[in-house]
């Protein structure tokens, strides 16, 4: 594409600071390109895969309830700060989904989709319900501002606890995503966190819309803390990190929020194995992956 | 039916609607309750020594300013300083003030701003 | 609160001219005649409506994109429009405008946005064909506006244009990637460009003899090239990257002229855009109707934000003097 327009842009480039860099940063392509990806020792490839892919789909499913205020957020400041924790998630995905695809759990999709289009697609569009290992946390209904931001902070302060200790983890590879992923995580929670401070601490309306927000999210915090027997295996491994031991931290994070914004802290719910964990959903689930998956499946044997 | 076109607005071909002020002013007695207001921002880069001014943005209070500055100006660039100040709060100049009647007051950022609760009493105003 | 009326001395309106004629800015502060500050105060609000409009056509394929990587570029491209909408707006404001006000007028179509984005976009390529095309043509409309007369408004156009061209690269690649892909993907393509192409060349606007703001806007130096010039540089662009990507253009007399090596281009038939603008495009309605939702049925958080700050500088005020 030479001609007239190129030249004006690098005219424009050089006369203001010449960073010659994608607006919000790279991270477009292969998100695991020169990197060693091998399985640590005395580590079990499908373990390790079925790990990644909790906490990728984890990712992939809020950003993509994120996705669904563009265009519908409260004012445009609010539309770019949803933008980017939308981009940073299915960033953290991507490397995620990359990851489980070379420990090999990629079961039924590899072959459901063209063998060009790389393990993330393959994963992300080509597997079932069933497959889905994410909590209900991060499926339900984005619901109105206060549910969407009461759900980002659960969300968040839950994933930023399990990665600040994922650095230590013995699979280089993860020590990675949660080092990337921990400045990133830290932001959304504290976003979300002052939202729900403004809201319930706001007006009368906000306080109540915050209240309702509260109390239907509240039981999903159940299947946070519960181990599964993967994730139980990985972190005797050095390899995971155990729910349980951040339990205490998120419940500290979001009892703090709560108070300040002056909502009551309701009584933590009895933790329950993950139904999501075990790849049993919603009934909204089935739109949402219908969405997320409808035209890439149109399309099996296409690259994008 | 060209007449009702023009090619302004950045993406071009706008159509021309009934003649209506734009934009001129707020609502007599400031904005409606909700409304968020101005602030100014100014980042500095890695490598630079002084803020640079690069544009505004609206938010409730200076916190929530902060941040939105650093998602919209700074694509959250890490190591970039911000500074963000209510433009009601900017005291200004120009070196080549050329215009005496906007001495009196000749202190305000913008020349037409609308966070200013003028009386509609005072002339030219 | 009324603006500051037209009774200069000799003195302000020969420094404003003078200003102009040197080609430099006029920046906020600044003595202008009121019909530029209200004239330019429309077309940048115009500009800024249209990116946040804008990010509907596109914003619609986001939950669908078939691949996670053209996901990101996407929702990365999209949120950089909100941005550019906030950058324009902020320019309106340096002239007296309030963003809440222009939103305002926007949704109650007092004020208009590039009809452009009143055509749906109605497969995954159209995403691709609009980083092709409509930005392509917007980076020939906005480039000169980075020579703009007004300081504000030049200095967010750099900005925007920048971010802009990445835009348009990665509309292209989309394009280049399905052209070589299956059938499917390279019908839908061409389907996409016959549907895209004259709306495109419709962006620049009428033949300049009946543009009747043409004039004034070319003597404040808002305006820098006419209707016919730009509309004539995004054809000659374009018609090579057509052949780049194995695309016909829906135009049976696009034809090189051998002698100025530009391109002749077919008549444009203004009647159906025409229908598209006085709102009997599919989508006028429906861009309308989010921009009022989104600012409805989220007025309730507006007010709890300036509430709990209210409430934080009352706790400011009550406090001891130390």
């Amino acid at each position: 594409m030479a001609g007239h327009e190129e030249t004006v842009y690098d005219a424009l480039d050089q006369a203001h600071g010449g960073e010659g860099q994608w607006a919000f940063g790279t991270g477009f392509d292969d998100p695991l390109a020169g990197v060693d990806t091998a399985v640590p020792d005395g580590v079990d490839a499908s373990d390790l895969g079925a790990y990644c892919l909790m906490l990728g789909d984890d990712a992939l499913v809020l950003s993509q309830r994120l996705t669904e205020w563009v265009t519908r957020a409260p004012e445009l400041e609010e539309e770019v700060a949803l933008a980017n924790c939308a981009l940073d998630l299915l960033g953290q995905a991507r490397l995620l989904l990359a990851r489980a695809g070379t420990c090999g759990v990629l079961g039924r999709s590899r072959s459901a989709a063209t063998g060009s289009i790389p393990d993330e697609d393959a994963l992300a569009y080509f597997r079932e319900s069933e497959e889905f290992v994410n909590h209900h946390l991060v499926e339900v209904d984005g619901g109105d501002f206060a549910a969407t931001m009461v759900r980002l902070l659960a969300a968040s302060a839950y994933r930023l606890a399990l990665f600040a200790r994922l650095r230590d983890s013995r699979d280089p590879v993860l020590a990675a995503i949660a080092a990337k992923g921990v400045p990133e995580l830290t932001y959304h929670r504290d976003y979300a966190a002052r939202w729900v401070l403004r809201l319930g601490d706001g007006t009368t309306e906000s306080h109540r819309r915050t209240v309702e927000a509260v109390d239907a999210l509240w039981p999903l915090l159940a299947d946070l803390p519960a181990a599964t027997a993967v994730e139980a295996r990985l972190a005797a491994a050095g390899i995971a990190v155990d729910p349980c031991v951040v339990d205490g931290e998120v419940r500290d994070v979001l009892s703090t929020v709560l108070e300040q914004a002056t909502l009551e802290v309701p009584p933590w719910p009895t933790p329950r194995p993950s139904p999501g964990r075990a790849g049993s959903h919603t009934p909204g689930f089935d739109e949402l992956l219908a969405t997320l998956q409808g035209l890439a499946r149109e399309h099996p044997a296409a690259t994008w | 039916m060209s007449a009702d076109l023009t090619a302004e607005g950045g993406h071009g071909a706008v159509p021309i609607g009934p003649s209506i002020p734009s934009g001129l002013g707020g609502s007599p007695g400031g904005p409606p309750p909700g409304r968020w207001p101005l602030y100014e921002v100014f980042v500095r880069g890695k490598r630079g020594l002084n803020h640079v001014h690069v544009g505004s943005l609206h938010a409730p209070d200076d916190e929530m300013a902060v941040h939105a500055a650093r998602d919209v100006y700074t694509r959250r660039n890490e190591g970039v300083s911000i500074w963000v100040v209510l433009a009601s709060d900017i005291t200004a100049s120009s070196p080549d003030e050329k215009d005496p009647m906007f001495a009196p007051s000749g202190d305000k950022v913008y020349r037409h701003p609308t966070f200013y609760d003028i009386p509609d009493t005072v002339p030219h105003m | 609160m009324s603006v500051a009326t037209d009774l200069p001395d000799d003195g302000l309106q020969r420094d404003f001219e003078s200003i102009i004629g040197h080609d430099r800015r006029i920046e906020p502060r600044d003595w202008m005649p009121e019909g530029y500050r209200k004239g330019l105060i429309r077309q940048i609000a115009q500009h800024a409506h249209s990116e946040i409009i804008g990010m509907q056509p596109e914003g619609d394929w986001l939950l669908a994109a078939p691949s996670l990587r053209r996901k990101a570029i996407l929702l990365a491209k999209v949120q950089d429009e909100a941005g550019h909408g906030m950058y324009l707006y902020a320019a309106a404001e340096t002239l007296g405008a309030d963003r809440g006000d222009l939103t305002d007028k926007l949704i109650e179509r007092r004020q208009k946005y590039s009809s452009i984005f009143n055509y749906p976009t109605l497969t995954y390529a159209d995403v691709g064909v609009i980083g092709w095309l409509v930005d392509g043509a917007a980076i020939c409309n906005q480039v000169p506006l980075c020579r703009s007369s007004y300081g504000p408004y030049a200095r967010a156009m750099i900005r925007v244009c920048k971010e802009e061209s990445f835009h348009q690269r990665q509309g292209f690649e989309l394009l280049m990637t399905m052209m070589r892909g299956t059938p499917g993907q390279q019908a839908m393509v061409q389907d996409a460009v016959d549907r895209w192409w004259w709306p495109s060349l419709m962006m620049f606007g009428p033949p300049d003899d009946d543009s009747p703001n043409s004039a004034q806007s070319m003597a404040w130096g808002i305006k820098r090239h006419s209707n016919d010039e730009l509309r004539q540089r995004f054809v000659d662009m374009t018609v090579p990257q057509a052949a780049v990507l194995g695309v016909a253009l829906p135009d049976p007399e696009l034809a090189p002229d051998e002698e100025t090596g530009r391109y002749r281009f077919g008549a444009i038939d203004w009647s159906e855009f025409k229908a598209v603008i006085s709102g009997d495009g599919p989508c006028n309605d429906e861009r309308i109707a989010r921009r009022r939702a989104a600012r409805d049925d989220n007025a309730w958080v507006l007010e709890a934000a300036t509430a709990y700050a209210a409430k934080r500088a009352d706790d400011d005020r009550a406090l001891p003097a130390a």
